[in-house]
């Protein structure tokens, strides 16, 4: 088993897929000849050819649309965008076509596309390429929302969501694409969409995170009895296992990049509030980042949540 | 150090100018008002095949007639009625094969229609029952796009993977004027030109959008000759001639499937009625205007064509017209025959499998 970075792992799902599968077409800005700016689809282009491995216009709403249109006719395109702060363009296509052309031609119709994005702050980069603003589209029934948060999870996420039947919306945490290292197995692996999972075990609180602000977590935990949920979808949300979790602790933290109002860690709390109040034994915490417009990156120490705040927090849940 | 600003005016060299491009904007009309056509243009249709087109724009019109009968009578709910665009909608229709794959706005009834899609599943849908888009095996088409001009996309998608199976299909959109100032057409134009895809757009310019006319929506003379910043061909035909629409529809599509790369066909008609049932146009627009296009009837037209080539008198358009009728009767009545949708079909397509959240929320209806 090699050792491999999310950049890396996401290559190899994409490239042993597209070799197994030969619906799966790729196309974005840069995805081609330069390999994504990231580089995760580096060498793809040379190996299966620049009308599997499309570049495009500079043209967000088009990528998605024209994926639909793909899609329905009975490829697997792979959209990438190049940022996720650029993918507001192409909103309307997800939330008018994507997430409902199966149910507005009553199955006729189907979408299995993939929108794979980089997300999420650390990398240093000018306005709206570090924002996280996943909340947004775990308000679509009809798409699946995935954060891998890793190279192992990333691998099998994406073969998962690159054979699902439904939209799915890839995020990738910028800030892990080369921060980790991990056996990443050349095996066709899969892991299921909504299915959580637990990061480590626990029996006095309940630590829910996904992306790259499980790493803060995993960090912030110590020698606690700290439960880690490591949620990997958020749409649909695997509110079982968390329902479960909160049960044996009696308390919960949320964890997550983006702002704190109508964020994602709401639904959580909200879930947990209606469907375990009876077992909790401390009110339910969210560690996230203020309601601000978030700043450039030297600010963003102060913006982001921190290893102390969610220790912190943890500690403020214990007390009851 | 030289700097050209400081040079007098008078001793500047001219800059040699010249000609990168020009273009040009054509217009195709065959049959006039009067029912004369242009023989060097006119297509090559046998009087069973004109008979067939007349019949099919007949059976549109009759649709349109019930539909917003039925409405008042609160038996539909909002409806988009498409009077007077018969010909743009049956005279692009009957140029396509089945295996192609069609993307209409919300008043493309007419297109459907000609093709054989059951009249009964469109007032189903206009009824407010959502199974009237699941579009039988046999079309390939698209369900109504409510969302303006958003399903130029998924046409040129379609006409993309088409290509990437070596499939010979085209696709094809319909959209109105209005959708010409929207982002997705711009950014559809230009996927299809840079990639010179087997699509075919076809705008019905009705010259409304609800209340704002043609000049509020561009600037520029024609929509037609938006193709050309897109580096393929735009071609204006009167709308309201369908021998017009049809010989543009059919090379278009010839071009398109021969990999000839795409085509934009401005099909210059008049919206005679409201924008839909909830709309009242008196309070934006002339009577005058409306009368003058009362004249440039498409099917009127074609019936004094036709009446000029011994294809039709009196006798033989109400033996129609009540061949429609009795057709869009049995559609009505199928209609409203068919059982009532239930809650749980909400359920049903959101995604292939319903998650545990949606199952816990089907058990609790
Ligand atoms: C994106 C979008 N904006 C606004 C509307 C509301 N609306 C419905 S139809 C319409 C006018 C469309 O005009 P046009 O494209 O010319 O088509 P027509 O109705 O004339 O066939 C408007 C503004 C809509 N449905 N979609
Ligand atoms: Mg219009």
């Amino acid at each position: 088993m090699a050792q491999l970075n999310m950049v890396q792992a996401i290559n190899l799902a994409l490239r042993q897929e597209m070799e197994r599968d030969g619906r799966i077409v790729i196309l974005g800005e840069d995805v081609g000849r330069d390999g994504g700016v990231f580089r995760v689809t580096e060498g793809l282009q040379e190996c299966f050819g620049a009308e599997r491995v499309i570049d495009t216009p500079l043209s967000e709403s088009a990528l998605v649309g024209m994926a639909i249109g793909m899609a329905a006719y009975g490829l697997r395109p792979v959209a990438e965008i190049q940022f996720m702060g650029f993918i507001y363009a192409a909103f309307d296509q997800l939330f008018t076509h994507a997430a409902r052309l199966r149910s507005r031609s009553r199955g006729r119709f189907t979408c299995p596309l993939l929108v794979r994005t980089p997300y999420g702050a650390g990398i240093k980069a000018p306005e709206l390429h570090e924002e996280s603003s996943e909340a947004f589209f775990c308000h679509m029934p009809g798409i699946k929302v995935v954060v891998p948060s890793g190279p192992y999870t990333a691998k099998g996420l994406l073969l998962s969501a690159l054979r699902d039947p439904d939209p799915v919306l890839f995020l990738e945490p910028t800030r892990l694409y080369r921060l980790i290292r991990e056996e990443v197995p050349e095996d066709d692996y899969t892991i299921p969409l909504g299915q959580a999972r637990l990061a480590c075990q626990g029996k006095d609180v309940t630590v829910i995170a996904w992306g790259s602000m499980l790493e803060r977590v995993m960090k912030a935990i110590g020698p606690r009895g700290a439960e880690v949920i490591d949620l990997l979808t958020l749409n649909p949300c695997d509110m079982e296992t968390i329902l479960a979790s909160v049960r044996r602790t009696g308390r919960a933290v949320i964890v997550h990049e983006a702002v704190k109002s109508g964020g994602f860690g709401a639904e959580i709390a909200a879930t947990i509030a209606g469907e375990a109040i009876l077992y909790l034994r401390a009110p339910v915490l969210r560690v996230t980042a203020p309601d601000v417009t978030m700043p450039l990156s030297r600010l963003q120490d102060s913006y982001l949540p921190t290893v102390e705040q969610i220790s912190r927090a943890i500690d403020d849940v214990m007390r009851y | 150090m030289f700097n050209a600003a400081y040079i007098p005016r008078d001793e500047q060299p001219a800059m040699p100018e010249e000609l990168l491009a020009s273009f040009a904007v054509r217009r195709l009309g065959i049959l006039d008002e009067q029912g004369n056509v242009d023989e060097a243009l006119m297509p090559s249709l046998s009087g069973t095949e004109i008979m067939r087109i007349y019949e099919a724009m007949l059976l549109a019109r009759t649709f349109d007639e019930r539909a917003l009968a039925l409405q008042r009578e609160g038996r539909l709910g909002t409806y988009p009625p498409f009077l007077g665009q018969e010909a743009s909608q049956v005279g692009s229709a009957l140029a396509l094969t089945p295996a192609d794959w069609l993307f209409p706005s919300y008043r493309e009834m007419g297109v459907h229609l000609t093709l054989g899609y059951p009249a009964s599943q469109l007032f189903q849908y206009w009824a407010g029952d959502e199974r009237g888009q699941l579009t039988p095996d046999r079309f390939n088409i698209f369900p109504f796009c409510v969302s303006v001009g958003t399903h130029i996309l998924h046409a040129v998608g379609a006409a993309m993977a088409a290509r990437y199976r070596q499939d010979p299909v085209v696709a094809v959109a319909w959209f109105g004027d209005g959708a010409t100032s929207k982002g997705d057409f711009h950014e559809g134009f230009n996927m299809a030109g840079v990639f010179r895809l087997p699509v075919v757009f076809i705008c019905q310019n009705n010259q409304w959008a609800i209340s704002i006319p043609l000049k509020g929506q561009t600037a520029t003379a024609t929509l037609a000759q938006k193709a050309i910043a897109y580096g393929f061909d735009g071609v204006q035909v009167d709308g309201n001639d369908v021998f017009a629409v049809h010989r543009a529809t059919v090379e278009a599509i010839a071009k398109a499937r021969s990999g000839g790369g795409p085509t934009f066909i401005e099909c210059l008609t008049y919206r005679m009625g409201d924008h839909t049932t909830a709309d009242d146009a008196s309070r934006y627009r002339s009577p005058d205007e409306v009368a003058a296009w009362r004249e440039r009837d498409p099917i009127l037209r074609l019936e004094r064509y036709m009446a000029q080539q011994g294809l039709w008198d009196e006798g033989y358009g109400k033996e129609a017209k009540t061949r429609m009728t009795a057709t869009i009767d049995e559609a009505v009545r199928a209609m409203e025959a068919l059982p009532p949708p239930v809650a749980a079909e909400m359920f049903e397509h959101t995604c292939a499998t319903l998650n545990p959240r949606q199952a816990g929320q089907l058990k609790e209806l």
